[in-house]
């Protein structure tokens, strides 16, 4: 009779299904088969992917690599509290950490030009957020991710944390140049 | 065994175990108080998002949103949750409700448990939200809620499934059990394994914050919180439609266009659902890309399928069923026709409609594994899922305590006139507040954010000019939607309190048996219900239509942010 009683008919697994319900279901499927390709094909084909790159590290290991790293390539540093800028060679690895509630060096990159940019954090999660150009990744204590990435167009820009990491949250903003 | 006694509603013929009747009142109450703590924090959270207003100070305003996100996705959503189980089995199969006592207990734990934690989040140092995140640590009691607040809900969980097999044992009803009892079951499947998966990872995180143990690795956290975070929305889900369906059954006396069809959608979210874990993971180190495209598609989306599936059957259901009232012409007279003032009615379609349009639509893009690198954290996300668990679930839950008020809690309604209009306040204004977030959110907004102006950090970040406009207008509509809040609870506890007393009905000591005109043949049925869907058909497309278009908008999008390979 209706939803909230049993089926009416015993047998209601063997009921046809009406045209018009049949041609949305098959609709459907269509477009659920279609966006699940598609993230493959974008695999394949787009340029916006997260590698597949990442390692299990410590807060000692990696912080290490970063300071070996400004110390290499520090050109000079910004703000009250002094806060290296690095320029570290097209095509390098380059490090950035998260903690709370600062992102480490500032960084300064050539347009054009990829960059394989490690990122983890010292103490809690962390949002790297991008903007304005709008990439968002998770930063995982213990974890080293590795992305590739070309900052396509010269400016200045910013790297909000976008997951919640106490009380100094709003103020971990962090800088990247792109000359 | 408790004794118990039946008592037959006399304006809606339900049958109501006595036992089950007030376990359903208690878990309804439970959830109508968590929603005033709902409620009072999240005008304190819209307030101070709003960046010309900034109500709080930081470390209340985190404080406060730890509230929120508990009392309305956890305490709420579940308490309700339970009373529908406890409906769906004993009250539509008309059978005892399987031991009582051991429910009671359930409902205790629920209480201790949401009691407790509440407790530790305004004590202070559990400001951890309500994802609780390790390394980030709360206080042992907040976990320790949490934890008796699940295992409460899992004894309500085997309460229901108990409940189904005394039925069928002492046939209380005849064939199969209807189709909401089905999605019912669907929701109680997915919350056992969630339970589950909550344990595994609460219980050793309250170990770890009294001291014995040492570390719990962040991204496996994640991974199975998750599991029972976005599984547990899909029990959200289930119950909803189960509620679409049980509304479309009690205001039109509507029939599903096809029980084979809409079981078989509620199947596949037990197939495929919880996999969801992976849509918080999409922009993680520690899982691969592999499996990230398989797991955050439901398996090739086969449970997006089914929403979309429901999302088609239940308008279809009540085409059908106005159709043959003879409200005929055109596509959409039965639409029209249909009882807009009747909140029960209104507030499920204003459900089913911004569920699919925002709150659909919104989670599968942003569910696309390289497209999250867009919305990741922003803003996006809860205006996502407020379009999702409050659209959706509690708006199809507030229409469904309007008929519960007269069946189960014996009160008439009062002040209709204004139970006519609240759905549409609350409802409307959710939909204004999940768009201008989800705006916010592509403009790179974070969530969790206290200050978008960035006070005291070494650099000055600008947000455009139109995020902030955003922001302004979700607060604003953030603070109407708690105005239509407001008066559901002050409708729902003033009929509790004040509302003319209705006829209990007769009372008896055993059920009376459902026995229904059941047709053993196929032409009987198959006579009875029409297909012919023509308007729920254009509604179908355009839902479709809308959905490609906006899912190629944001591929467009991402097509333009730095390459990444
Ligand atoms: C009544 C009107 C409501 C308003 C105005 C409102 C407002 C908000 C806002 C503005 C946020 C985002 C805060 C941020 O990320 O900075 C938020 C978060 C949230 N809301 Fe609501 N909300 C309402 C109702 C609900 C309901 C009914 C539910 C659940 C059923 C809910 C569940 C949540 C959750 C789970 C969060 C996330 C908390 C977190 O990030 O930890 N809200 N709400
Ligand atoms: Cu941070
Ligand atoms: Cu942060």
């Amino acid at each position: 009779m209706s939803a909230i009683l049993p089926p009416a008919a015993t047998n209601w697994w063997k009921e046809s299904i009406g045209k018009q319900e049949l041609i949305f279901i098959v609709l459907a499927l269509v477009w659920s088969l279609f966006m699940f390709f598609f993230m493959i094909y974008w695999h394949i084909n787009g340029r916006q992917n997260l590698s597949n790159e990442k390692y299990k590290t410590t807060a000692a290991m990696f912080s290490a690599k970063a300071e070996q790293m400004v110390k290499q390539y520090q050109v000079r540093t910004e703000t009250e509290t002094q806060i290296p800028v690095v320029k570290p060679p097209v095509g390098s690895d380059v490090y950035l950490i998260a903690r709370m509630w600062n992102w480490w060096p500032i960084l300064e990159l050539e347009a054009g030009k990829p960059y394989k940019l490690h990122i983890s954090s010292m103490d809690l999660l962390h949002g790297f957020s991008l903007q304005p150009v709008n990439i968002n990744i998770e930063v995982v204590p213990g974890y080293e991710h590795v992305i590739k990435l070309t900052p396509e167009k010269a400016g200045i820009y910013s790297l909000v944390c976008n997951e919640f990491c106490g009380i100094g949250h709003h103020t971990m903003l962090g800088r990247i140049y792109v000359k | 065994m408790m004794t118990t006694t039946y008592r037959t509603c006399p304006r809606t013929g339900l049958q109501f175990d006595t036992q089950a009747e007030s376990l359903m009142r208690f878990n309804a109450v439970a959830a109508v108080l968590s929603m005033v703590m709902g409620g009072l924090t999240a005008v304190l959270v819209a307030l101070t998002r709003w960046p010309a207003i900034k109500l709080l100070p930081a470390d209340q305003f985190y404080q406060v949103l730890t509230l929120h996100g508990v009392n309305m996705l956890l305490f709420w959503i579940i308490f309700f949750e339970i009373a529908v189980l406890y409906f769906c089995s004993s009250t539509l199969l008309r059978c005892r409700l399987a031991t009582p006592r051991i429910a009671w207990l359930g409902f205790a734990l629920m209480v201790i448990g949401a009691i407790t934690t509440n407790v530790a989040i305004f004590q202070g140092g559990s400001t951890v939200m309500f994802t609780a995140y390790v390394p980030m640590m709360a206080q042992p009691h907040f976990y320790l809620g949490l934890i008796l607040f699940a295992v409460g809900a899992l004894l309500g969980c085997f309460i229901f499934l108990g409940t189904l097999v005394v039925a069928k044992n002492e046939r209380t009803y005849e064939g199969s059990i209807p189709l909401v009892t089905f999605g019912a079951l669907t929701a109680c499947i997915i919350a056992i394994f969630t339970i589950a998966s909550g344990a595994i990872i609460l219980i050793p995180t309250f170990l770890w914050s009294v001291g014995y143990i040492k570390e719990i690795d962040a991204q496996m956290y994640r991974l199975v919180f998750w599991a029972m975070g976005h599984s547990s929305q899909q029990i959200n889900v289930a119950a909803h439609v189960s509620v679409w369906y049980a509304v479309a059954a009690i205001a039109f006396g509507a029939k599903p266009l096809s029980e084979k069809v809409s079981r078989s959608a509620f199947l596949l979210y037990i197939l495929f659902l919880q996999l969801a874990s992976a849509h918080h993971l999409l922009a993680d180190p520690g899982v691969s890309s592999e499996w990230k495209v398989l797991n955050t598609s439901y398996f090739m989306y086969f449970a997006v399928l089914a929403s979309m599936i429901h999302g088609f059957t239940v308008p279809g259901a009540i085409e059908a069923a106005q159709r043959e009232k003879g409200y005929t012409h055109g596509l959409f007279e039965w639409l029209r026709k249909a009882p807009w003032g009747n909140p029960v009615f209104s507030g499920t379609f204003i459900s089913l409609v911004g569920f699919g349009f925002l709150g659909g639509i919104s989670g599968v893009v942003l569910g696309a594994e390289q497209l999250n690198l867009l919305m990741h954290n922003t803003y996006y996300v809860p205006g996502h899922f407020h379009a999702t668990v409050v659209i959706g679930t509690t708006l199809a839950f507030m229409a469904l305590t309007y008929f519960l008020i007269p069946a189960l809690f014996k009160r008439e309604l009062i002040l209709p006139g204004v139970a006519k209009f609240q759905p549409y306040i609350f409802g409307l204004s959710m939909y204004v507040m999940t768009l201008v977030m989800m705006g916010a959110g592509t403009l790179g907004v974070s969530r969790r954010h206290w200050d978008m102006a960035f006070a005291g950090a070494p650099f000055q970040y600008e947000w455009p000019g139109a995020a902030y406009l955003m922001m302004g207008i979700a607060g604003l509509a953030g603070v109407v939607a708690v105005v239509g809040g407001v008066l559901w609870v002050l409708l729902v506890v003033g009929s509790l309190l004040f509302g003319k007393k209705l006829e209990e009905g007769e009372f008896s000591a055993r059920p009376t048996i459902l026995r229904m005109p059941v047709a053993s043949s196929l032409s009987a049925h198959g006579g009875a219900v029409s297909h012919h869907v023509p308007g729920t058909m254009v509604l179908g497309s355009v839902l479709l239509v809308a959905f490609v278009l906006y899912y190629f908008v944001n591929w467009k999008y991402l097509s333009e942010v730095w390459p990444m390979a």
